[in-house]
Parts: structure tokens; C-alpha cells; sequence
């Protein structure tokens, strides 16, 4: 049987079919999560997706930190389950404290939609093994509010324990150390700004491309949960 | 609400009061329509009841002096046989194939949007997205088109960033992927900027929802987001006419939208749906509550009691007229049978969406509503919605016409480049001109990738959505309007966009099927602007007609004006196409070394109201292109059969700019460069190159083939009786004209990509 894929939604989550169907893409069982349900139904990997959760009128992922289903996903975060979240998702995570910093307004204050190339910095994650260190990739970014921010001591921390997954190379909104996305200690967690899930078919990624270059975070996952 | 500040106005009172002055000159309402209010009901309305005639008779609501000519878009239709709702929803509906339908309209936003830029462009998405929420269908996508006062006005500088802001600020927060539209500037939009949005939606052709209040006894249920004192316009005249102090105040006329409401309202209907829970749906949108009730009431068995007080109120102190004119956002009136009402309750629950019953539909023909238990409402509620005044008014040309169309834009009055220098200066000054420039710093703060289906967006010639990940079922939308071409010739200015819509759209390889409106046009009270509107109405409905694409919705937006000074005469043409198989679609950028570049379509000495007279000599006039609509057709065909045969690996319409804007747009876009011959055997123009390039005659598009398609798609020119001539070749990474000049495409994609930044960044 294949390993199956939850990704929760959250009232004002945007991307929760983009994510659902890199999980079918890739082969696995996706699930649909729902914010007030605790339970994460024997799903082997979680997926928090890009959106506005509540409309993140207050601090994006502030609210949605203390949704029923966020209990359940920390508590078993802690405990070793794959959680991937991407752009409010990485939000989420940090104001769930399963990852440090802070995602702040853009540097240009706009809103970005735009694909950016990013350098793979660590494929020692759930959600990165089927890179290979070095790697560029183009991944599409959009958001407002996707500046990387932490204190210094973080920051080396980070990048000392090889916790910085991904970098900009082109650094489109301030973020600190250029850093797109990061893990925590033990790999299964990893928030990323950027939106792999957007750039997974010829029909639809990036153009000119190359398209696909977001499908090894959905198939590291996958092969990790098949052969565990 | 304190005690001694309003006494509600009942009917009962109105019947005994028949003398009490009522302000509505001050609501717009005329004389002779305010005599007619009161012959319909026998007595004078009451406060609510002249409120509710003030806006449902509005020109906004009832299209009073656009009815008579709108009329034309039925009476000349083309009969055609996917045509599911026609005009008079709140969305036409076109069946697509398989077992799916679209829903696509098209509406403006312009007034709030120079008041409120970023609530007003907001609400303006907010707003037609719902009006394809209510057909029962799920929105999938907006395209806005964009009107302003020239770039570098400071008052541009105001409106468009919060204009783009609000778009992309509302459209995202609601996930849907915004695919095209288009930027234009020109100082007639100055005081009064355009601010369109065209929505489009998804659903089974068998889950169509209509607005209609059927079946006595069926419930009406508001949902959605309490009612509040924004968007109130003239019910202050009311309010302040029987009471002043003692309440909050000074409230924006501009609605004010929440987004995050409109998604989980979006999310909460479509469930509903999928539970088959409504009888009939309604969005409120303009007249808030007095449309949505009148509107179902009227289309449904006919009556509607109402409990007004019901209403869930974000200001306590709202009396009932302003609660019936509010237009605050996000809200939506359902008809749920009683047995369907605790399901329907416990959908909303989830999503955590207040729903609330006010009322109940009834067979008395009737519109009654109560205010804490007295009557204040007793209407027949078709002369409301469907009975509003109809003005034929009165239209001529305008005595300027002749001077404009008399004032050429030929070689004697207008320079024109003739070296090789001057036509590479002018080709860079074009290409940087705001119009013609790269629009990357609007595009980027919009999302056009959410929901993973968007298979074309902005930069190509329509936008595309795959509908089906099975079959790959996909439609394609595009929006065009050229108001300088309407304004030297209102009937064919209004067909020369429809025409380019459907061009672009046939150039990405899909079926040209049905057509949106917004027509924006100056006052109706002036003669020489309803003589614009008239001739545009007739130009449209007769070439919708000759291309068999029926008007299937849309929307009028007059009094775009400042002072006497209306803006050109602008319709906004959205076409939908549908494409079989969206890996099949034809982009518009020259990605492989070594192809052909052919020029179809036949190129004159046609520049009146060009994009080159305006930027290079502020010029406007002499007449529009030539249009034939018989050749736009053939050519649709040959774009349309050549992606679909996989001749074609690149097409892009020639409009704007003419035929070198064209080019360097598909050089830039696929980073490869072009040689261009405009004199050989197999092209033996008599236009000197100047003409060749800047033209902008119409029925033309440039394509890429293989060598190896050549000569089919050249062939499949010939049989169609459509000129085609071989331009040049893809090649090296400059934009060469062979003996005129030479532009590395470094140098091309500075000036194209510097402007934005540098106005606005």
C-alpha cells in the first residue's frame, strides 16, 4: 500500500489542491486534512499548504497555530512524522515553534509572484533526499510577506547543523543568509517559501522551465515512507 | 440605538401620510419616475420602499438608457447550440463539452476605484466572483482589464499601484489564479480610470443554480457576512432626513471587502451545492438586500416576506433603508426548503459562516417586510426588477466626427522614421512606451498559479485553463478594447475588439465560442456619447453575429466622465474559446533556432489611432483599421487548425505596436532572436518597411513553423484565400531587419523591461 499524504485545510488555505495533487503525481494517497479535526487519519506525511489561513489578518499562521488539528500535528512532529510546510505552511510552522525565525514583510513591500532559482543546500531531510546537494532548481515563489528573519545566533546555528535546506540565488525579498528554507533538527520538519507543488508538470511550471523541478520534494517523502 | 432618534416609516403611516415630502431628487430618482412609484403603489412609498426604487431603478441596476440597444445582442444572435444561459442572469453559461460547463462575465469597478483604489478594485474582484459563485459554479480564474491617466501623471501614481494592489490582494486571498487583462494608459482615463474584472467559473452543465424564489412556504436564508453601513450612497439623504446626530457616520460609500469571508463563502456554497440544498441563489452585490430579494421574488413564484430585523447587523444602528441599500461585501441570499434548512445550517457551521433566516417565499405576489413587527415594505416586486423606466434617449453624431476621421495620420501630416536609424529609434522609443512596455511589475503581484491549472497566463496572446487533468478539456479567455480606434469610429472600434479578442484567442489554438462585454462610455445624457454607445452596441451585435460568437452577459458602465470631458469610449471584449487539449496550445514565443516566421494576414498604410501616432505624435484620428470579419474568421481557423495539427510552434496576434512589437515580444519571450526580411521573393510588399512594421492593420498574426510545415500551413493559407508571406527566420540573439538596422536583444529587453520599474518601482 502506498504511504499516504495529509494536507490540511485551513480556513483561506489557497493551495491545498496543488499540494493534494503532487501527492497523487508522485504516487502516494493524498488526504485532506480539515482544520478542526484532530485526528490526522493514519496519514504518513503532512503537508501544510500555501494560502491566507484566517485570513492572516493578524500575523500569518498566527491563528492557525492553535487550530485543533495543529495540536496533533505538533505533538506527533515531535515525534518523528514528515511535515512539510510551504510559504503559510512555513509560517505556521514557526509560530508553531517546530521551526525557529519568523517570515516577515517583503523587503520591496510587494507582493511577488515570480520563479526564482534555488540551490539545494542539504538533502539530509524527509523532504529533500532525492536532491543532491548544489543543485539549482527553479521553484516559484508568491507571496507578501516571505522575508526570512532571525536573530544571529540562530542563523549560525542553522547553518552550523546544516539546517538551511534551500537558498535564493537571486534573494527576491531580504530574507536573511538568503535562506528559502530550513529544518529542524531532526530532518522530518522542513518549512519552505517557495512552492514546490507549483512547479511538478510540464503543462503547468515554470516557462520556460525546466517545470518540474519541485517533484523530489514529493518523491523523497514518498520513497523514505515506502521503505521505512 | 437610542429611542428618540428614528421613527421607522411604515406603509401604514404612508397611507395616511400622503403629503410628506420625500427627498428623492436627492437619491436620483427623476419627477416622472417618482409620479410612476407612486401611481404603482397607490399611495407614496415608504422611506425603505423609495430607497429600494432609488437603486433597483437606477441606471447601475436597471439599465434604463443601455436597455434599448442592448436589446440587439438577443435580436442578432447567432444561433448557435452551446449557448445554456444567455443575458439577464447573473452570468451567461456555455457548454464546453464533456459533461462541463463556464460561466464568464465580465464587470466594472470604475468609480470606487478612483475614489478607494485598492477597496475599489478589491471589491470589484470580490464582486464578479461571486456573480459566478451564484450560476453554481466554482470560480476558477479573474482577468482584469486596466484604464488609466498617463504613466507619469502623479495621479496614476495614487490609483494604480492601489488598483493592482487591491486586485491582487483580494484575488489571491480568494486562490484564484489571475490570467490576463491589460494595462493601458491614456490621459482621457485621468479623472477616471477603468478598473474591469472578468471571472470565470466551472461546473456540471446538470448543477446550473438560477435566481429564482420558488415554491411557498421555501425559506430565505442570508449568509455570509453581517450587514454594515459601507457602500450606503444615497440612503444618508433618508437617514438624515428624519434624524441627524446619535450615529456613527461619515461612512465610505466605497464597500470595504474581507477576502478571507469570500473564500470560505465561496467554499461553503460550493459544498452546499454539491449537497443539492438550494432552490435558488442569489449574491448581493449593487442594492445589496433590495436586489437580491426583488430579483429572486420577481424571476421566482412571486412573493417573499421578509423579517428585515433578522438581518445580522455589523452596525446596530442601521435603520432599514440603509440595511436594504448596503452593499457590504461578501453576502449571499439562498432559498432552501425547510427539510433542506438543517443541513444547510450545519454546512455553514462548518465553515463557520452566520446564516440566518428572514424570510419566506409566498405565492401573494408580494414583497412584504416587517421592521420589528410593522409593515414597511409592500411591493409587487417585478416592478422593481423587471418593470424599471426604459429611456430611449436621444443620440447624434457628434459634429467633431468628421474633423477627427478628416485628419489623417498620413506621411504629409505625421513624420515618419525613413532610416534605418530612425526606424531602430523608433522601435526602441516604442517598445519602452508604457502601453507597449513589459508589464512584469503589475503581473508579478498577481497570482496566476494557484489551483495548478493555469496552462497559459499573462505575456501570451489569452490566458488558458486545463479543466479536465484527464482529458486535458481546457477553455481560453482573452480581453481587448482599443478606445482611441472606438473613439475615430465607435462601430468598428467596438467589432475591432471583439475581433482581437478572438484573434488572440484562436492564436493559442482554442475555439473562439462566446463573447462578455463592458462598455464604458461617458454620460447617456450627452447626445454625442449615446451616439458612441449606440454605435458601439450595433458594431458588436453585428459582428457577433458574422462570427458566431453570442453576447453572453456583461455590463454597462456609463458616466465615466470628468466634468464634460468623457473618457474615449471604451468596450472591454472578453472571448471564451474552448481547446480540446490544452498540451496542443500554441504560445506566443520563438523558442527553436532555424524556424520560419511567416506574416498572415494582409498589412496597409493603416496608423489612425495607432499606438504610433499617439506616443511619437500625440495624434489621434483619421479612422480606425479596416476590419473584415469574413478573413478574422479564416484566419481564426487556420491558427486554430495549424496547433492543433502541430504545425505551429508559436503565434502571436499583431495589434498594438504592429508587426515588429509583435516580434520582439516572441523574441524576448523565448530569448532567441529573429532576422527579418520585409522584401523577398516569397513576400514582394510594395510597403515601405516603416508601414511594415508599425501598422497596425488588423486580421494578421506572426507565426514560427517547423521547415518541415512550411509549406502545409502555407498551403492551408492559399486554400483559405489568407495572404502569407515568409518574414524571416529565428535566428542568433539580435532583433535584425535586414537592410534597416539591427537590435541586440540585450538592448531590446533593457527598454522594454526599464519602464515599469522606473515609473513605479
Amino acid at each position: 500500500m502506498s504511504a499516504r499524504i495529509g494536507v490540511i485545510t485551513f480556513p483561506g488555505t489557497q493551495d491545498d489542491t496543488d499540494a493534494l495533487r503532487a501527492a497523487r503525481v508522485v504516487g502516494a494517497e493524498p488526504v485532506a486534512l480539515w482544520h478542526r479535526d484532530p485526528s490526522l487519519h493514519q496519514v504518513d506525511a503532512v503537508i501544510l499548504p500555501g494560502g491566507f489561513s484566517y485570513g492572516d489578518y493578524l500575523r500569518c499562521g498566527a491563528i492557525a497555530r492553535f487550530s485543533p488539528v495543529m495540536e496533533t500535528v505538533i505533538a506527533a512532529a515531535r515525534e518523528g512524522l514528515p511535515v512539510l510546510g510551504i510559504c503559510n505552511g512555513f509560517q505556521v510552522l514557526c509560530e508553531s515553534h517546530l521551526l525557529p525565525g519568523a517570515l516577515i514583510r517583503n523587503a520591496g513591500t510587494l507582493f511577488i509572484n515570480r520563479d526564482v532559482t534555488l540551490r539545494v543546500e542539504s538533502n539530509s531531510t524527509a523532504w529533500t533526499s532525492d536532491y543532491e546537494i548544489g543543485r539549482e532548481i527553479l521553484i516559484p515563489i508568491k507571496n507578501g510577506e516571505g522575508k526570512f528573519a532571525a536573530d544571529e545566533r540562530t542563523l549560525d546555528e542553522l547553518e552550523g547543523e546544516g539546517r538551511v535546506i534551500a537558498r535564493y540565488l537571486n534573494n527576491p525579498n531580504g530574507s536573511a543568509r538568503d535562506i528559502a528554507g530550513i529544518a529542524n533538527a531532526a530532518g522530518n520538519v522542513v518549512g519552505l517559501m517557495p512552492h514546490p507543488e507549483h512547479a511538478i508538470e510540464e503543462l503547468t511550471g515554470p516557462y520556460p522551465g525546466p517545470a518540474t523541478d519541485g517533484l523530489p520534494f514529493f518523491t523523497s517523502v514518498l520513497k523514505q515512507l515506502v521503505n521505512a | 440605538m437610542t429611542e428618540n432618534a428614528y421613527q421607522v416609516d411604515t406603509v401604514e403611516r404612508a397611507a395616511a401620510t400622503p403629503e410628506t415630502e420625500q427627498p428623492y431628487a436627492a437619491l436620483g430618482v427623476k419627477d416622472d419616475e417618482y409620479a410612476r412609484i407612486r401611481e404603482i403603489l397607490g399611495r407614496r412609498p415608504t422611506a425603505p420602499e423609495l430607497a429600494m426604487y432609488s437603486v433597483m431603478w437606477s441606471e447601475h441596476c436597471s439599465y434604463k438608457s443601455s436597455k434599448v440597444h442592448l436589446r440587439q445582442f438577443g435580436e442578432k444572435a447567432p444561433s448557435v447550440d452551446f449557448l445554456l444561459v444567455g443575458p439577464g442572469e447573473n452570468a451567461g453559461v456555455v457548454d464546453v463539452g464533456e459533461d462541463l460547463a463556464v460561466t464568464f462575465k465580465i464587470e466594472s469597478h470604475n468609480h470606487p476605484s478612483y475614489v478607494e483604489p485598492y477597496q475599489g478594485a478589491a471589491t470589484g474582484v470580490g464582486g464578479i466572483v461571486r456573480d459566478i459563485l451564484t450560476m453554481g459554479a466554482r470560480p476558477i480564474a479573474v482577468l482584469d482589464p486596466l484604464r488609466f491617466g498617463p504613466a507619469d501623471a502623479p495621479d496614476t501614481h495614487r490609483v494604480l499601484p492601489g488598483v493592482v494592489r487591491g486586485i491582487g490582494g483580494y484575488g489571491n486571498s480568494l486562490g484564484l489564479p489571475n490570467i490576463g487583462g491589460e494595462v493601458v494608459f491614456d490621459a482621457c482615463y485621468s479623472g477616471n480610470p477603468l478598473v474591469n474584472a472578468l471571472s470565470i467559473g466551472v461546473l456540471k452543465k446538470s448543477e446550473i443554480k438560477l435566481a429564482r424564489a420558488d415554491g411557498p412556504g421555501n425559506r430565505v436564508v442570508l449568509f455570509g457576512a453581517r450587514t454594515g453601513g459601507d457602500g450606503i450612497g444615497g440612503a444618508s439623504v433618508l437617514a438624515s432626513a428624519t434624524f441627524d446626530e446619535d450615529k456613527p457616520s461619515k461612512r465610505p460609500s466605497v464597500q470595504v471587502g474581507d477576502p478571507f469571508m469570500e473564500k470560505v463563502l465561496i467554499e461553503c456554497c460550493l459544498e452546499i451545492y454539491a449537497a443539492d440544498l438550494v432552490t435558488g441563489i442569489q449574491d448581493l452585490g449593487a442594492a445589496g438586500l433590495s436586489c437580491a430579494t426583488t430579483e429572486l421574488a420577481a424571476a421566482g413564484t412571486g412573493g417573499m416576506d421578509v423579517q428585515l430585523d433578522l438581518a445580522p447587523l455589523r452596525d446596530a444602528t442601521l435603520v432599514p433603508e440603509e440595511i436594504l441599500m448596503s452593499e457590504s461585501q461578501e453576502r449571499m441570499m439562498a432559498v432552501v426548503t425547510p427539510e433542506n434548512l438543517p443541513r444547510f445550517f450545519e454546512i455553514c457551521e462548518k465553515w463557520d459562516v452566520i446564516a440566518t433566516v428572514i424570510g419566506t417565499v409566498t405565492d401573494t405576489g408580494r414583497l412584504r417586510m416587517t421592521w420589528h413587527g410593522e409593515t414597511i415594505v409592500d411591493v409587487d416586486p417585478r416592478t422593481l426588477a423587471l418593470q424599471g423606466p426604459v429611456y430611449e434617449r436621444p443620440y447624434h453624431r457628434p459634429q467633431w466626427q468628421d474633423s477627427l476621421q478628416a485628419d489623417e495620420p498620413d506621411s504629409a501630416r505625421l513624420e515618419r522614421p525613413k532610416s534605418g536609424e530612425q526606424l531602430r529609434e523608433t522601435v526602441l522609443r516604442m517598445i519602452a512606451s508604457p502601453n507597449l512596455a513589459d508589464k512584469t511589475w503589475v503581473l508579478e503581484q498577481y497570482d496566476h498559479r494557484v489551483r495548478g491549472n493555469t496552462v497559459l497566463a499573462h505575456g501570451e496572446d489569452s490566458g488558458m485553463l486545463r479543466l479536465s487533468e484527464q482529458s486535458n478539456l481546457g477553455v481560453a479567455l482573452s480581453t481587448d478594447g482599443n478606445g482611441r480606434y472606438t473613439k475615430l469610429d465607435p462601430y468598428t472600434g467596438a467589432q475591432l475588439a471583439l475581433a482581437e479578442a478572438y484573434r488572440n484567442v484562436a492564436a493559442t489554438g482554442a475555439k473562439p465560442l462566446a463573447v462578455t462585454d463592458c462598455l464604458n462610455f461617458g454620460s447617456p445624457e450627452d447626445p454625442e456619447v449615446m451616439w458612441q454607445f449606440a454605435e458601439a452596441c450595433r458594431g458588436l451585435a453585428d459582428a457577433c453575429l458574422e462570427l458566431g460568437t453570442p453576447v453572453t452577459g456583461g455590463n454597462v458602465s456609463f458616466y465615466n466622465q470628468t466634468g464634460a470631458e468623457a473618457i474615449h469610449p471604451t468596450p472591454i471584449i472578453g472571448v471564451l474559446g474552448v481547446i480540446d487539449d490544452v498540451s496542443r496550445r500554441t504560445r506566443s514565443a520563438f523558442e527553436t533556432e532555424g524556424e520560419i516566421l511567416l506574416l498572415v494576414g494582409e498589412t496597409r498604410d493603416e496608423f489612425g489611432g495607432s499606438e504610433w501616432a499617439h506616443v511619437v505624435h500625440g495624434h489621434l484620428g483619421g479612422l480606425p483599421p479596416k476590419l473584415d470579419l469574413e478573413r478574422e474568421r479564416q484566419l481564426a481557423e487556420i491558427l486554430i487548425a495549424g496547433s492543433r495539427d502541430g504545425m505551429l510552434s508559436a503565434a502571436h496576434d499583431l495589434s498594438d505596436g504592429g508587426l515588429v512589437q509583435a516580434i520582439a515580444e516572441s523574441c524576448l519571450r523565448g530569448g532567441h532572436g529573429a532576422r527579418v526580411v520585409l522584401h523577398s521573393d516569397t513576400n514582394p510588399g510594395e510597403l515601405d518597411p516603416f508601414v511594415a512594421l508599425f501598422s497596425e492593420s488588423a486580421g494578421r498574426a506572426v507565426v514560427a513553423v517547423p521547415r518541415s510545415e512550411e509549406l502545409r500551413f502555407t498551403d492551408m493559407c492559399k486554400f483559405r484565400g489568407v495572404p502569407v508571406a515568409r518574414i524571416g527566420v529565428v535566428d542568433g540573439d539580435a532583433l535584425d531587419v535586414q537592410d534597416q538596422f539591427t537590435i541586440p536583444l540585450g538592448e531590446l529587453r533593457e527598454a522594454w523591461t526599464g519602464t515599469f520599474p522606473a515609473l513605479f518601482g
